[in-house]
């Protein structure tokens, strides 16, 4: 069925853009000399001569033989096979798109849920009107704006990297009123955790100022040590709550373990490691703390193997970012970066030395400081929405007879929450996730255009301006498969994660 | 009032009814719809702002209606015209060595800086040929607001159309209609937008409107015809069936009007949506082209001033954020006045009210 649509939907579109666009036009002020040979050559290599409906079937006689293996997208307008364009796009899209749905989706779904437990406070009509307002903004506006103040002024900052205090003192608080509407509690504690927030807040900002840790970025022991601490603590807490003693002991024991791991595996990330020794790394540490988790319990040992899986797979991330980071001082004194690290345009620094680009961590920091403000702009844009959809998604569980049930039973309500609450608020989620990666390419054409990378924008950008029928297909084929695609597995999904719906035979 | 045989409520939650039902007790359904959309602060205040842009950005620049030179022209209280060049005063009031014409709004007044609140003569600056960027922004705006509005309302009304067809008749009719949508829907907008405004955006905006408004309405089609799918199984569409209404009566006077809470919501996030993407098209080049101005296409053509002239890059910025703002939060304090579960937050002040009263009565 859904074939069909999309059968429809490209007869529809190749239709409306050979109707309406004219490549013959740009011969119209033409004063060469073999303008009317320019012209007749056109029409031949286009077929201009032939009807649209019916140069439609020719054109879809080459995506029908992709079914026995001779995908055959026709050639644009250079005599490039469409598809050769299309495969060096694609990835770039790719790259660029899934680290800001994923960013979105786990910053927009944990805030979200936090603003539907603490309905009505402060930190919910905060977040609330924080949420509308990147709702209505205008990506390629946010995306001047990140361009000129994260990108221009950091660069500008970096050449003395002292923090002026007036900044340290309104981040510092910022930040503690937004760790305090997180933790909630009466007035009494959302004040004292404010102030323990600002407090902590303004002492790292003042040592990062003191010590011009920008210039020589990296976590550190210490560094590593706490954020390995402190996604213990966000893993216990939400799988078996903070007063199990077994759960602490494999929380906190495979953080530890991690931190004593953190030399050790220093070996494994040398120069010339690659992908694979960065799966290896966490590889390393996922085992270790299943094994602890085995280690430790005797019964429900799924649930403290769980607890040992996710904080060793979270805790590795500060030890790879701090190796990238540590990266850092050589990259900004580089001839290719000289001092202006974050980047306005484009995908990649195209002066790095050829040992530079060998190198996997420097490359693989030139790639992500490129990402960086396509990925906030993208991030920004989606999050929105994602806060309130979990927001309402929980509310409306919370508001359930099972949910009152299971509080009547008495069980706590960090059980309540996260175990009836949470798991049943995901599940219309899931086709929100799958259907918003496919919308996500479509809000892509903007940012790359902004940004200057050369994804699937761009090429959309010269399929229409030349009046390339074949290529303006091939963009179109792939986003419409992708959206069909994404509800299809989107309807699977959610017959996986919910049993009551069964898919009809 | 028999105090002494209610069930033994928790006072808190005795509280929150007596609450709750003063709102509704003897009042319409229309009634307290309007009552809750009224309560609700944000929106009201975004109502309030939206008209205020609305009725200034479109008295600023002056309708023209119908053809050029012949239909309905009303001038605008603005001195200066997107057509008007001023290097003299530009460069009379520049402040980056000639390049730009500074804003000369004020908005600090009298006992501040001394010079006390005024427009000037160019509120907003001058571009970099000296036209005057208050008249740009206010016809910018405009043409954004007049693109908002007209895909917003073909939007609906052949969403409304098309959902309403399926929803009602259901079998072939729906199977059909909603394939046609599925059809649309695959289509990313911004894919058609594009192609639509790069061929017929020099006609000017009200044609690229009423084209990318044939595109726009697939979204709230599947909203209505889930509607109109529940609303007919109901019983009092049965009744009217029974007193021989035909199926126009039915639909108009009985599913339309309990549907109409949805079309409102669908419609304003639609206009939202509408007056985003619009800026988005004039920005990559694909919709209101030169000489006539939008905002998106006001931000395109600046942005790279930025540094020098940061205002001539802010005012349309602010202005097609305020504006898609207030849409939002009409949207979600209309989806609340809908709602008919929605229960409002009763605050700490109000429940301490309900007691004292309650306490005086006894």
């Amino acid at each position: 069925m859904m074939l069909l649509v999309v059968f429809g939907a490209s007869f529809l579109v190749y239709n409306l853009q050979a109707y309406s666009s004219d490549p013959l036009s740009v011969f119209g002020e033409s004063t060469e000399i073999n303008k009317d040979y320019l012209i007749a050559a056109t029409i031949r290599d286009l077929r201009l001569d032939v009807p649209p409906p019916i140069r439609y079937f020719s054109w879809l006689r080459g995506i029908v033989a992709g079914l026995w293996g001779n995908f055959d997208m026709g050639l644009s307008r250079s005599n490039i096979p469409v598809i050769e364009i299309l495969a060096m796009a694609i990835p770039v899209t790719v790259k660029l798109v899934i680290t800001a749905t994923f960013l979105a989706i786990i910053f927009g779904i944990s805030v979200g849920m936090i603003t539907a437990i603490r309905q009505y406070s402060r930190f919910d009509y905060g977040m609330t009107f924080f949420s509308f307002l990147l709702f209505s903004l205008p990506i390629f506006w946010v995306a001047v704006l990140l361009k000129e103040f994260l990108a221009i002024q950091f660069n500008d900052f970096l050449a003395s990297p002292r923090i002026p205090p007036t900044v340290i003192v309104i981040a510092s608080l910022v930040f503690g009123w937004i760790v305090a509407g997180f933790a909630g509690g009466s007035r009494r504690q959302f004040f004292t955790v404010i102030a323990g927030g600002t407090l902590f807040a303004a002492a790292v900002l003042s040592y990062v100022s003191a010590t011009e840790w920008f210039l020589t970025p990296a976590l550190g022991l210490f560094g590593v040590t706490f954020l390995a601490l402190l996604s213990a603590v966000i893993v216990i807490q939400l799988i078996t709550g903070l007063d199990s003693k077994k759960g602490r002991l494999v929380g906190f024991g495979t953080a530890i373990a991690v931190v004593l791991l953190y030399y050790p595996l220093q070996s494994l990330m040398s120069a010339d490691a690659s992908v694979f020794n960065v799966f290896l790394v966490f590889s390393i540490n996922i085992t270790v703390g299943i094994g602890i988790g085995i280690a430790v319990s005797k019964i429900d040992r799924r649930i403290y193997m769980r607890i040992g899986l996710f904080t060793g797979f979270i805790a590795t991330f500060p030890i790879i970012i701090d190796r990238f980071l540590r990266e850092f001082s050589g990259y900004f004194n580089s001839d290719a970066v000289s001092g202006r690290p974050i980047p306005t345009l484009g995908q990649s620094k195209d002066l790095l030395t050829p040992e530079q680009e060998q190198n996997f961590w420097i490359s693989g920091l030139d790639t992500a400081l490129h990402l960086i403000l396509p990925t906030i702009a993208l991030t920004l844009i989606s999050f929105a929405g994602y806060v309130r959809f979990a927001r309402g998604s929980l509310l409306e569980v919370l508001n359930m007879d099972y949910i009152r049930t299971a509080r009547a039973k008495g069980l706590s309500e960090r059980t309540v929450i996260v175990r009836h609450g949470m798991r049943n608020a995901m599940l219309p989620l899931t086709t929100i996730l799958v259907n918003d990666f496919a919308g996500l390419m479509g809000g892509a054409i903007i940012t790359e255009g902004v940004f200057a990378w050369r994804g699937m924008g761009q090429v959309f950008n010269d399929a229409i301006r030349n009046y390339d029928l074949n290529l303006f297909m091939g963009v179109f084929i792939i986003t419409a498969s992708l959206t069909v695609v994404a509800n299809f597995v989107a309807d699977l999904l959610f017959g996986i994660v919910d049993p009551r719906i069964r898919i009809r035979k | 009032m028999s105090a002494s045989f209610e069930a033994p409520l928790p006072s808190v939650e005795k509280d929150e009814n007596e609450i709750a039902n003063r709102a509704t007790i003897g009042r319409s359904q229309r009634q307290i719809i309007f009552r809750r959309f009224v309560k609700h602060k944000a929106a009201m205040g975004s109502l309030f702002a939206l008209t205020f842009i609305i009725i200034f950005v479109f008295s600023a620049t002056g309708l023209n209606l119908g053809p050029k030179d012949a239909g309905l022209s009303i001038p605008g209280w603005w001195k200066y015209s997107i057509t008007d060049i001023d290097p003299a005063g530009a460069i009379a009031a520049s402040c980056n060595g000639g390049v730009t014409g500074c804003p000369t709004l004020d908005l600090s007044p009298s006992f501040i800086d001394g010079d006390g609140i005024q427009f000037g003569e160019h509120p907003f600056g001058t571009d970099i040929i000296g036209t005057d960027y208050f008249a740009l922004v206010m016809r910018g705006a405009q043409q954004s607001i007049t693109v908002m509005l007209i895909v917003g309302l073909l939007g609906v009304s052949i969403g409304t159309t098309i959902g309403a067809i399926a929803g009602f008749f259901g079998g072939m009719t729906d199977a059909v209609l909603m394939r046609l949508t599925d059809m649309f829907l695959v289509t990313p907008t911004i894919i058609i937008g594009a192609l639509i405004g790069f061929r017929f955006g020099n006609l000017g905006v009200v044609p690229l409107a009423i084209l990318l408004g044939f595109f726009a309405w697939m979204g709230l089609a599947r909203f209505v015809r889930t509607e109109f799918l529940t609303l007919r199984e109901r019983e009092f569409v049965d009744a009217a069936r029974v007193a021989g209404a035909s199926d126009r009566r039915i639909i108009f006077k009985h599913i339309l009007p309990n549907a109409i809470g949805i079309i409102i919501v669908a419609g304003t996030l639609l206009l939202s949506g509408a007056i985003l993407a619009e800026t988005a098209l004039s920005y990559l080049g694909f919709g209101v082209r030169p000489p006539d101005v939008s905002l998106g296409l006001l931000i395109s053509q600046y942005q790279d001033t930025f540094t020098i002239s940061p205002w001539l890059f802010w005012w349309p910025g602010a202005l097609i954020v305020s504006i898609a703002l207030c849409i939002n939060f009409i949207g979600d304090g209309l989806r609340d006045a809908f709602d008919p579960r929605q229960r409002r937050h009763i605050s700490m002040k109000e429940r301490q009210k309900a007691r004292e009263a309650e306490g005086k009565r006894a």
